[in-house]
């Protein structure tokens, strides 16, 4: 059983809970019939007051492959909050014929809100540029699963790191374990915020390295971690033509990596790994996905305490 | 030395830190009451050098503790009969509901009506407090007037 009956953000979760919902992703990776049926008779609603049709589909198809039902809607003009009704209300009046609530909102800490008032287990399925533990879950259950573990690793985490919040919690969650190191690859204008320096690497003791291009540090990395380098976020079109190149990972590259460093991205990608790596058996970002629905299949049945 | 009318029935608050006296009965919404209210600003004490006072008539029976968030050195003497019958020593509060007000605009609390304004002590020393919705921090050393939500109990009371 999990202590908390809801998940707003990854650190809800304690090293072991973790390890408890990564062994039963692993047991149903292995074993997918035996769980086909588990959540037979559950409904799981999707209130998605934001568009994200990814992470919607995901949680989704999770569900469906227990055997629950889905209802739901995916953007709030076809909802009742599009005629005025608050957080609250619409979340408790859901939580009266559903058994649990994936919830997405614009607005930072609006799952919490859900909370107060719900019935039933809450998973935030991201709110604003604040919180994304699903993520952050499937992050972590894939370098489980690829790199057997969370010790001893270098992370090598490129693009945005200033804006980037799949970053932040993923360094967050990875500062709990053993001699982790952090190579930190990005350009002046994008390098991670103080706080994040000061709160995760400082306080845990981290050891890190503050990097510009992926070519200097390639071939340490167990790990790459991709993101998106946002034209918006230079202060001219200038810097952004000069600079993006060395944030597009491509086979020339890749060549300079070891032989088992994995490449992860949070997906959707732009054109900061072209399409080239796709075919480089360490470019596992689309298992990844899929490691994204196993996680979100775990943590459905525990949080509906089916386990 | 000025000299106030000792009261019969009210309350005291007493050391109060010199210039924070004017935030506490913003805070108060004092000014909206009927309520007989003395301020005394920069009164010789002999704990601070130097402190603010106020004074509430015929007021007993409210929930001060939260003032603890804005100074924690003060103290609220509760007097009947011309005694102090209580005397609350305030403390720096662990949790506040609907005293300091989020001012993160992406803050759920920017739009749904209702929900509690919840800040959380995350650091003694620095006396900072983390908003329960959006992380956003907030340092009560600095200067917070606008953060602080009035209180409305002596509108309420003096009403009747
Ligand atoms: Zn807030």
């Amino acid at each position: 059983m999990l202590k908390s009956r809801n998940l707003i953000e990854p650190m809800d979760l304690s090293v072991e809970e973790l390890d408890e919902i990564f062994d039963l992703a692993e047991e149903i990776i292995k074993k997918p019939s035996e769980y086909s049926n588990i959540c037979a008779g559950n409904l799981l609603a999707t209130l998605f007051f934001e568009p994200s049709t990814r992470t919607r589909i995901s949680f989704e198809a999770a569900m469906l492959k227990l055997g629950g039902k889905v209802i739901g809607f995916s953007e709030p003009t076809s909802s009742s909050i599009a005629k005025g009704e608050s957080i609250a209300d619409t979340v408790r009046t859901v939580s009266c014929y559903s058994d649990i609530i994936v919830m997405r909102h614009p607005k930072e800490g609006a799952p919490r809100i859900g909370t107060m008032v719900s019935e039933v287990p809450i998973i935030n399925a991201g709110d604003g540029g604040h919180q994304h533990p699903t993520q952050t879950l499937t992050d972590l259950l894939t370098i489980r699963s690829l790199k057997g573990g969370f010790s001893n690793l270098t992370v090598g985490l490129c693009g945005d790191l200033m804006f980037g919040r799949t970053v932040h919690s993923l360094m967050k969650a990875l500062s709990r374990y053993e001699n982790i190191t952090f190579i930190l690859i990005s350009p002046q204008e994008l390098m991670i915020p103080e706080y994040v320096r000061k709160e995760v690497l400082r306080k845990n003791g981290i050891k890190y390295e503050e990097v510009r291009r992926i070519e200097e540090v390639i071939d340490k990395l167990d790990i790459l971690y991709m993101t998106r380098v946002q034209k918006e976020r230079f202060f001219n079109e200038e810097d952004y033509v000069r600079l993006k190149d060395h944030y597009i990972l491509d086979n020339e590259k890749m060549a300079l990596a070891k032989e088992d460093m994995i490449v992860m991205h949070p997906l959707p990608r732009v054109n900061e790994i072209a399409v080239e790596v796709d075919n480089d058996p360490r470019a596992i970002y689309f298992k990844q996905a899929k490691y994204g629905m196993y996680v979100r299949m775990a943590l459905i049945i525990k949080l509906l305490g089916l386990d | 030395m000025l000299v106030i009318n000792s009261i019969e029935k009210g309350i005291v608050i007493d050391h109060i830190t010199a210039g924070l006296g004017a935030k506490i009965l913003n805070y108060l919404d004092i000014d909206t009451s009927e309520h007989t209210v003395a301020f005394i600003m920069n009164a010789p004490s002999k704990k601070y050098g130097r402190k603010d006072m106020i004074k509430i008539n015929d007021v007993t029976d409210i929930d001060l503790s939260d003032l603890g968030l804005i100074d924690p050195k003060a103290t609220v003497n509760v007097i009947e009969n011309h005694k102090v019958v209580k005397k609350i020593r305030l403390e720096i509060p662990e949790r506040v509901v609907d005293v300091i007000k989020c001012k993160n605009p992406r803050c759920v609390t920017s739009i749904e009506r209702n929900a509690p304004h919840v800040f959380v002590l995350i650091d003694r020393e620095e006396r900072e407090y983390k908003c329960e919705y959006c992380d956003d921090i907030v340092s009560m050393k600095g200067d917070w007037q606008n953060e602080i939500m009035r209180k409305e109990w002596l509108r309420i009371k003096s009403r009747k």
